[in-house]
């Protein structure tokens, strides 16, 4: 038994040191936020504030506020939609074996693993085209359309476990390929959805790239590009950046918290295969 | 093909290479290394293991921008030796100033390993090994518990144990983390760009950072295009083998 409590000893202590190792940029990023900006200097940085300070707060939400509601707007519908996109085609691909099914369903994988610089130029060009470029219904289409593999690939193996006796039932009482879906398949879709929607929400959220490239004008901004602009100016006033940093990361971060069971099933998805 | 053959011959091109070969190695072995220990760590069901699973997981849920954001400012180096910043003023308060250096801006390299990318890789190490741990997680908490058991009876060791029948087990686990942390090693560029950027003489640079650069910035539209078209070949000589061979196995299963 002595034995067997000292592993357990063991294993708190290295738990306990990974611990302080993943919490300490956490630290640095709550102890400078609550700093006033006198006290941001250097030789106390790793310094707990003296008074807790929310000039840095104010001062980000200010420069960020109309970035914030950009996120959102960005980020609500093109959830959503690919939410909803992604269930039909997991539908069409786990129910409706048709010839290629397999190969076309390989090829939308594939589609989640290309770099997103290798469309880069032209989406830009497309965007451009339909006269959506530089606008967040540009950005909405983009992660609608990146979106599809991952919440194809979740709805389908989730549809893969839902018995075909049940489809087939319903087309013998006369429903249509459509009537089929929405009278049986959706209904029971809730936990597909959940999955889908905070992997699409978390994302969209904090994705940089294609938002950098695609709205240039700071006021379409969503906030993942406005919180590294925020380091521009001359003097860089950490405690601003640090606590643009947490209401850049504190939406998905609540998600995570609240939902993180389903944020993990998610994340399992993009890794188990089907 | 001139394009290709010119961007061959760019220099900053060249140790953008290095950069991604150097990164990609420790960056998967980090998040391997580290991953399968926290697994462990989580799976010997010791009390309140949970909640720091959750913890170790919740840097996914961040933005690269968010916590490039923060180590870039941990790994501030600030003026050499009078005036130490960021990790370095740390290491000085607790006496171990023989660890301070210039982090990334570090222009020191070994065989064309730049040693400004070790920050940038803790960083993401930092934001991925939790990931790897989940995975590692699913797959040990797979393990049918008569196994562990039965040669528990036959009188195996905790060691014998792990390796014997977990790490066989996990090897899949171990080569799909391994595509999926490549392949988001090799287009990385939040993270960078919002941590260090290019660097001094492109320490920390990274194909990503070049194209969008040369695109976007430069307007050299045929330059950019060719560094992505090759980042789609990298990325598509790991992807391609990895679906079609998971393809296969879910056949047969």
């Amino acid at each position: 038994m002595a034995k067997k409590k000292g592993k357990k000893i063991i294993v708190y202590i290295l738990l306990t040191v990974f611990l302080v190792g993943f919490l300490l940029p956490i630290y640095v990023l709550l102890a400078t936020s609550f700093k006033p900006f006198d006290e941001v200097g250097k030789p106390l940085m790793w310094n707990w504030p003296s008074s807790l300070s929310f000039d840095g707060f104010a001062k980000a939400f200010d420069k960020l506020k109309g970035n914030l509601i950009n996120s959102f707007i960005l980020v609500i519908p093109a959830t959503f939609v690919s939410a909803m996109v992604g269930s039909i085609n997991g539908y069409v691909l786990s129910k409706l074996k048709f010839r290629g099914s397999n190969a076309l369903f390989a090829i939308i994988l594939f589609g989640m693993f290309i770099p997103y610089q290798s469309i880069l130029f032209p989406m830009i060009t497309f965007l451009q085209n339909i006269g959506l470029y530089g606008s967040i219904g540009g950005l909405i289409l983009v992660h609608i359309i990146y979106g599809l593999p991952i919440t194809t690939l979740i709805f389908r193996n989730y549809y893969a476990e839902v018995p075909t006796e049940l489809i087939e039932a319903a087309n013998i009482d006369g429903a249509g390929i459509f009537k089929s879906y929405w009278k049986v398949l959706f209904p029971i879709s809730l936990p597909g959805f959940v999955v889908v929607i905070i992997w699409q929400f978390t994302n969209i959220w904090n994705e940089f790239l294609f938002a950098v490239t695609v709205t240039s004008d700071p006021t379409k901004q969503p906030i993942t590009v406005a919180l590294v602009n925020l380091a521009g100016s001359q003097v860089v006033e950490w405690n601003v950046q640090m606590a643009g940093a947490i209401i850049t990361a504190l939406p998905t971060l609540l998600v995570y918290i609240f939902l993180g069971k389903y944020f993990l099933r998610g994340l399992l998805a993009g890794s188990v295969k089907g | 093909m001139k394009n290709y053959e010119r961007i061959f011959s760019d220099s900053r091109f060249q140790t953008d290479l290095w950069n991604t070969l150097y990164f990609t190695i420790f960056f998967i072995f980090g998040c391997l290394f580290l991953g399968i220990i926290l697994a462990i760590l989580v799976d010997s069901k010791v009390k309140g293991a949970g909640i720091f699973q959750n913890f170790f997981l919740f840097p996914m849920a961040l933005a690269f921008v968010v916590t490039g954001t923060v180590w870039s400012w941990i790994f501030a180096p600030g003026i050499l030796p009078e005036n130490p910043e960021g990790i370095n003023l740390l290491f000085n308060s607790i006496g171990l100033s023989g660890l301070e250096w210039k982090w990334y801006t570090s222009t020191d390299s070994f065989i064309n390993f730049n040693f400004a990318l070790i920050p940038v890789i803790i960083g993401a190490v930092w934001q991925m090994a939790g990931y790897t741990m989940a995975m590692y997680l699913a797959g040990l908490r797979g393990i049918p518990s008569t196994f562990t058991e039965a040669a528990m009876v036959d009188g195996a060791s905790g060691w014998q144990i792990f390796w014997k029948i977990k790490f066989p087990i996990l090897k899949p686990i171990t080569f799909s983390a391994m595509i999926i942390l490549a392949h988001i090693s090799l287009k990385i560029f939040d993270l960078v760009y919002a941590m260090t950027g290019s660097g001094p003489n492109n320490v920390t640079d990274v194909p990503s950072i070049y194209m969008w650069e040369t695109t976007f910035r430069a307007n050299k539209y045929a330059r950019g295009s060719a560094i992505a078209i090759i980042m789609l070949l990298l990325v598509a000589i790991f992807i391609v083998p990895y679906l079609v061979s998971s393809f296969k196995s879910n056949k047969r299963a």
